[in-house]
């Protein structure tokens, strides 16, 4: 009698302790959603990348040391590696490992130097925050940006922490997705080099 | 039969126009499906046509527009560019109203008159400062609003990226501009020469962003139609970076 209570009561313990351990662990997924980024931290990643970037644009300082800037800023607060083997496309599975690096320390040099050049167009402007919100598996921060003499204009960046950093890797500027013409554009100088890698990546560090 | 294609074959094609877009066999369907990808089926022809059009402004517009905008003072070429746009007010009102969008209408009405009085003939744009920005719009999104699809993407002579639809829409929007009623016939050329030296000013304003395209771009014409198409269905509401998301991490 006393054996089957204690089995009973054992039994019932048991089960409290696997269902408590299931809510619970429901309960940490409800709390901690599988994204460890926040929409906050993806907020402030761009508030304090838009900081540095309207800093460089009043500095005052020559072209060229502002092109320095952005280039840092672009490498501080952008997954150019995984920019990179989107633009690279299908080929990016057949490329070795070594071309892979090669590729990806060429492309960061090229593709900092062009946004750099185009991030000079913001000089003498301001951009601003004015919502974030999730987006797929990631975040979509949102920001207007008012240039000297034009009207203003929707810039998105989309920010995740897959590469284990929080970094943005898409700018939609009006629409215009910056992986999609990325990839137009490294497809097209690899179609020119006849589909060596080799050859794209002379390309990339000769621009 | 869907309402736009009803709406002609109720009516009957009354003009050419309306008889070529049918010909054209735009795909009508209310409300338009978002178009997604590129749907290129001329691109030898659209690509000839481009490397038409790039001989003429490495000949002819760039060096024009670089001379113009280094010789005449910003505030000159902005001004330019603001009588051209002021020009194209009332056609944009007619077009708000064809898509029953009479905030829109109301805002460019009142843009037009603020600019065309205190604005001198639109040459200043003090109805921006005033918050009545332009909200630009054109056949061809009125056309996409009654339900007419892009079509496919063309690259026109002297003009540029465009698409079946919004082609029909742009040779609309020329031949029916109301602009026309207020200025007298002798006068007219100079809506013409103005919308000229305005695009030229533009490429000159914008000159190095235009250049990395067309001249830095290892395929300028497959980047300036990605553009093109990218922008064109950003501003009418056709969100194609949500609906061709790809996940970079995924692969």
């Amino acid at each position: 009698m006393r054996n089957k209570i204690d089995t009973t009561a054992m039994t019932l313990t048991r089960r409290a302790f696997g269902a408590g351990l299931a809510s619970g662990a429901g309960f940490l997924a409800f709390a901690l959603p599988v994204r460890a980024l926040t929409v906050d931290q993806a907020r402030q990643l761009v508030d304090k990348l838009i900081a540095d970037i309207n800093a460089t644009i009043n500095s005052g300082k020559s072209e060229q040391a502002m092109f320095g800037d952005f280039e840092q800023i672009f490498v501080t607060y952008a997954d150019v590696a995984t920019i990179g083997r989107s633009a690279l496309g299908p080929a990016s599975k057949q490329a070795s490992a070594g071309q892979m690096a090669a590729f990806t320390k060429a492309y960061q040099g090229y593709i900092s130097r062009k946004y750099g050049r185009r991030f000079r167009e913001f000089i003498g402007g301001k951009i601003e925050v004015t919502d974030a919100r999730p987006y797929k598996s990631y975040y979509e921060v949102i920001s207007t940006a008012t240039l000297q003499g034009e009207a203003p204009f929707d810039l998105r960046w989309w920010v995740g922490d897959k590469s284990g950093r929080n970094l943005f890797f898409n700018i939609i500027i009006e629409g215009v997705n910056m992986l999609a013409s990325e990839r137009t554009e490294i497809g097209a100088i690899l179609d020119k080099n006849g589909g060596d890698i080799d050859k794209l990546i002379a390309a990339l560090n000769a621009t | 039969m869907t309402n736009f294609g009803s709406f002609i074959w109720r009516n009957g094609p009354k003009t050419p126009i309306l008889a070529a877009l049918v010909a054209l066999g735009l795909q009508a369907c209310a409300p338009a499906v978002p178009p997604q990808g590129i749907d290129d089926p001329f691109e030898k022809q659209n690509r000839a046509t481009h490397a038409l059009n790039l001989k003429l402004d490495t000949y002819i517009v760039r060096p024009l527009a670089n001379k113009a905008t280094r010789i005449l003072p910003d505030p000159v070429v902005k001004g330019v560019s603001n009588f051209a746009g002021n020009l194209d007010l009332p056609g944009m009102v007619a077009n708000d109203l064809l898509q029953a969008k009479v905030g829109a209408a109301a805002q460019n009405t009142l843009r037009f008159a603020v600019n065309s009085t205190i604005g001198i003939g639109g040459v200043f744009d003090p109805a921006t400062k005033l918050g009545a920005a332009a909200k630009d719009t054109d056949f061809g999104e009125t056309l996409s609003v009654w339900g007419v699809g892009e079509g496919a993407y063309v690259e026109l002579p002297f003009y540029g990226p465009s698409t079946q639809r919004d082609a029909v829409g742009t040779v609309v929007d020329v031949i029916f501009d109301p602009t026309r009623l207020f200025i007298p016939k002798d006068k007219r050329w100079v809506t013409t020469a103005a919308q000229i030296a305005a695009r030229i000013g533009d490429r000159g304003r914008y000159s190095e962003t235009v250049d990395s395209i067309l001249y830095g771009s290892a395929d300028g014409y497959a980047q300036a139609r990605l553009l093109y198409l990218e922008n064109r269905r950003h501003n009418l509401g056709q969100t194609t970076a949500e609906s061709e998301f790809e996940d970079p991490y995924a692969q």
